[in-house]
């Protein structure tokens, strides 16, 4: 079979629309996009299953309940789970309804006009901000000028900062997709604008803030160096029990761990960074779920 | 598809209920309430993450005895630690080299009084690629050449005209590390004055991966990296005026490693004299971070040094 | 679709309430300008401070970064142009990644596929840089390029690049499939009906349709990338070196940041107000990028209804 009718049958079973598509062109092009995924997918696989490999045999009752030691077998994460859990809890709460406060009314609201413009180009200039600039903002605002103390509150109002971009910017490109026929629907029926802001455009963009939220939250589960920054602990020997209480994190004793000479430490590291991942997939899952139900084409 | 926000509120809630619930979980792991009996408290510390494992050690097997005090520690450097210490924000401050100028003359202007003790050493290991065999022990002067600014030695042979022609390759320590500032300041006679054209890491892992990689290799770094990859690594002996020295708990402590032994500092506030849990955990650390630091990979210190350490802490309780 | 019905449709109320809501909206988005005041606040103070001290001109035209040595330099340039190289390279990466995995998610894959690759690639947003730093400088570096590429050094900037490619993918790759999947079905029916090849009516009709929101996921990325800064600490090396070649290791504006704030030297000297000149002129490279960048795609932003 030559290459040209392999081709072609191999893209018949593919393609739809006219003969033209049952070509060589088209079945690259297909390669070329399928490529692009797997690029991403592979690289994700590699990192999961080394990850996997060193930090399995690590995961158990007694790593998830221990404090942190200078002995590897001893070395557990509780304090910086919990910490983590906090952390991102108060992150998602606060910088889900600022996010999309802000791009509602950006998008919405605003009038066309230079200060809106400068809204704008504000807010994309901020994810281009260095992590660490954040973390010095925070200590200076947040630790000390509010007095928040080196506390839980004050790394979640510097993540909040830090995320607020991506959020804004996802929320707005969803708002902006939702026809304006629905609107007009709306407007039609009597309603005002907020009104069909909050019952027709908003739940329709949902899915796209989900998308920002997935995003936004997965960058700050995993941001360091901000939050040595402005204070958070690498070692401390409690629970946090409230947001006011000082902490620390899974990436930075992940990060402590993989600086020590001894190499066990690599694998305790590797555990870390498995559990590290489950949070993410039980945070993001809830807003993937969302996004997946009220999904709609147009 | 009628969209219900009130979904959205309530599965909200049930996240953030479930996510209280399991972080305001039991606390019978050290720290929180008080248990009647026993100290309580809180002790913070900060400051470099060289010292970082000793203060470490020293807090954990302080809270298998005091589980009610609340210890805390932080790696912001010695320079973000000395900036927040002298602001009165921490207690303890780990450092990996003695405070400066400019950071006494902020503790000064915030009124914060303190003592500096000197709790354990550190002997900074000159390591090659086991594959060399023709090195073995250096000068002071051979290394000073070697890595002085401007230095154009890129080759074996121009280190010591007995050593083979063959590349030579650096690894060293990052440029805003205490490692670097004691060994430019030790080997080439001034802080920060050294060439700049080597592979450079403040993970000291990366530069033990480098050099083990690299038959023309050679590196420094902290003891304690060399000492877990030995196997990996061949380490020279320094030749500080008085003969070939290798690097061992020994010759560190007794102060024949030279030039490249260097002491790591803890710095304590006066104010936190006051705080009885603070106290305590300092006498735990002089009492008992001689034997813990060699578990960390440090060297004690000699015991002249210690007996007037210990001497200095106690005056410094005395006087508050 | 339905239009929800009980709403109250009287007017007085429901007007005054809607302002107060308008104003509290308009708070939120205030939110991000105080945060830019903060931030260029923090930085401006000691960033003047540092001029004092260092002229502007060594600092913008030197060629030489070496604030800690002895003698010590203050030229920017190795710092700026391995920010520029490593960004440009690595959003090069991205670009392509996730526009070609927005559209094989959106235009040719089924359902079922794309609902459990889409979130597979959110999961890779989320991994910690601190991860993607040790990955490529253990296994990327030692294992690919420098067996690919001979003059590769263990630090590198291709490397780093490459790996911020990978990292910031998925913010491309679901923005970009997000407005993709917005454009209405009439648009694909109407090009199909006309005989056109999937591939036609992607790269011809969807893509052109999704512009808006593609070019976010583009700009986003871009400062993503501009400011990643574990990554390049990692990856890139922490030695200045103002070249083009990017098997060389080089430091970066955002790696620098990271290895003064969290080392060693004195709070309050010349060589920690770096930090704030470094900071006030990354963001002043970034602002003028980002004007640049939305004048651009305002211009290219079609809408359809």
């Amino acid at each position: 079979m030559s290459a040209a009718t392999l081709a072609r049958t191999v893209g018949a079973s593919l393609a739809t629309g006219k003969r033209a598509e049952r070509s060589l062109g088209s079945l690259a092009f297909q390669l070329v996009l399928l490529v692009c995924l797997l690029v991403g997918l592979l690289t994700l696989a590699t990192l999961l299953v080394d990850v996997l490999r060193k930090g399995v045999g690590g995961l158990d009752a007694s790593f998830l309940t221990s404090l942190d030691s200078r002995f590897p077998e001893k070395a557990g994460i509780r304090p910086a789970l919990v910490g983590t859990l906090w952390l991102m809890g108060l992150t998602a709460v606060i910088s889900f309804p600022l996010g999309v406060g802000a791009a509602v009314y950006l998008e919405e609201f605003a009038p066309k006009n230079r200060f809106t413009s400068f809204l704008e180009v504000n807010v994309a200039n901020l994810a281009a901000v260095p992590s660490v600039i954040y973390g010095l903002l925070g200590l200076a605002v947040f630790v000390r000028g509010l007095q928040m103390g080196r506390s839980i509150m004050a790394g979640a109002m510097t993540l909040v900062l830090l995320i607020l971009p991506v959020i804004i910017v996802a929320t707005r490109e969803a708002l902006r997709a939702v026809p304006d026929s629905i609107r007009e629907g709306a407007y039609a029926v009597g309603a005002t604008q907020g009104q069909t802001v909050w019952h027709q455009t908003l739940p329709a963009a949902l899915p796209g803030t989900m998308t920002g939220m997935i995003l936004g939250l997965s960058r700050a589960i995993g941001e360091t160096a901000p939050l040595i920054t402005l204070g958070a602990l690498t070692f401390v020997n409690f629970v946090p029990r409230g947001p006011w209480d000082r902490f620390t994190a899974m990436p930075i004793q992940i990060f402590n761990w993989v600086s020590r000479p001894q190499s066990e430490f690599q694998n305790v590291a590797a555990s870390g960074i498995i559990l590290l991942l489950g949070v993410l997939l039980a945070m993001n899952g809830v807003a993937v779920y969302l996004r997946y139900r009220y999904e709609r084409r147009w | 598809m009628r969209m219900a926000p009130r979904w959205l509120g309530a599965a909200a809630l049930v996240v953030a209920l479930s996510l209280a619930a399991v972080a305001c979980g039991n606390t019978e792991e050290g720290g929180g309430g008080s248990t009647g009996g026993g100290l309580t408290g809180t002790v913070t510390g900060d400051g470099s993450s060289t010292v970082f494992p000793i203060t470490q050690a020293v807090a954990e097997e302080f809270t298998a005895e005091n589980p009610d005090v609340q210890v805390s520690v932080g790696i912001s450097g010695t320079g973000g630690g000395f900036e927040k210490f002298c602001n009165g924000e921490t207690d303890i401050q780990d450092a990996s080299r003695p405070i400066e100028q400019d950071e006494i003359d902020l503790c000064r202007k915030n009124g914060i009084e303190y003592v500096e003790l000197q709790v354990a050493l550190d002997g900074l290991s000159v390591v090659v690629n086991p594959a060399n065999d023709w090195a073995s022990c250096l000068t002071v002067d051979q290394l000073k050449a070697i890595w002085e600014p401007g230095s154009e030695i890129d080759n074996w042979s121009q280190v010591d005209p007995s050593f083979p022609d063959r590349p030579l390759t650096l690894y060293g320590a990052g440029t805003d590390s205490g490692t670097f500032d004691y060994f430019t300041d030790a080997i080439v006679g001034e802080e920060g004055a050294s060439r700049s054209d080597y592979t450079a890491s403040e993970d000291d892992n990366v530069l033990v991966q480098g050099v083990a990689g690299d038959e023309n290799a050679l590196g420094y770094f902290g003891y304690a990296y060399y000492v877990e990859n030995s196997d990996k690594l061949k380490v020279l002996a320094i030749d500080g005026g008085n003969g070939c020295v290798e690097p061992t708990p020994e010759t560190i402590n007794d102060g024949s490693y030279t030039p490249l032994s260097r002491p790591l500092f803890v710095y304590v506030k006066k104010a936190s004299l006051a705080n009885p849990a603070v106290v305590a955990f300092m006498d735990y650390y002089m009492a008992n971070s001689q034997a813990l630091v060699k578990d960390v990979g440090y060297i004690d210190v000699h015991p002249d040094t210690y007996a007037a350490e210990v001497k200095e802490w106690e005056d410094f309780k005395a006087s508050a | 679709m339905a239009i929800t019905t009980g709403v109250s449709l009287t007017r007085r109320r429901t007007r005054r309430v809607e302002a107060l809501v308008r104003r509290l909206l308009l708070l939120c988005a205030v939110v991000s300008v105080a945060t830019t005041l903060g931030i260029i606040g923090s930085l401006l103070f000691e960033a003047i401070d540092f001029f004092r001290v260092v002229s502007p001109r060594e600092f913008f035209t030197g060629t030489s970064w070496g604030p800690t040595f002895k003698p010590a330099t203050f030229g920017v340039l190795p710092l700026a142009s391995a920010t520029v190289l490593i960004a440009l390279l690595g959003t090069a990466i991205a670009v392509p990644l996730g526009l070609g995995s927005a559209i094989f998610l959106s235009e040719y894959a089924r359902p079922r596929t794309r609902a459990l690759v889409k979130p597979a690639l959110e999961v890779l947003a989320g991994i910690p840089t601190v991860v993607f730093g040790f990955f490529g400088l253990t296994f990327l570096t030692p294992r690919i390029l420098q067996p690919l590429l001979p003059g590769t050094g263990v630090f590198n900037a291709l490397g780093a690049a490459i790996v911020i490619g990978i990292a910031v993918t998925p913010l491309v790759a679901s923005l970009a499939e997000d407005a993709m999947r917005a454009v209405p079905f009439g648009l694909r029916e109407a090009a199909y009906g006309l005989g056109a090849t999937r591939r036609t009516v992607s790269l011809r009709v969807v893509v052109p349709a999704a512009l808006s929101g593609i070019m976010a996921g583009v700009i986003l990325a871009l400062s993503r990338a501009i400011g990643e800064t574990m990554i390049v600490a990692i990856m890139a090396g922490q030695i200045p070196n103002l070249t083009l070649d990017p098997r060389q290791p080089m430091e970066t504006m955002t790696a620098f940041i990271v290895q003064m704030s969290l080392g060693d030297t004195p709070y309050g000297s010349i060589e920690y107000k770096t930090i704030f000149a470094i900071g006030t002129t990354l963001f002043a490279m970034t602002l003028v990028l980002n004007i640049a960048a939305l004048r651009f795609v305002r211009r290219f932003r079609e809408r359809y209804e």
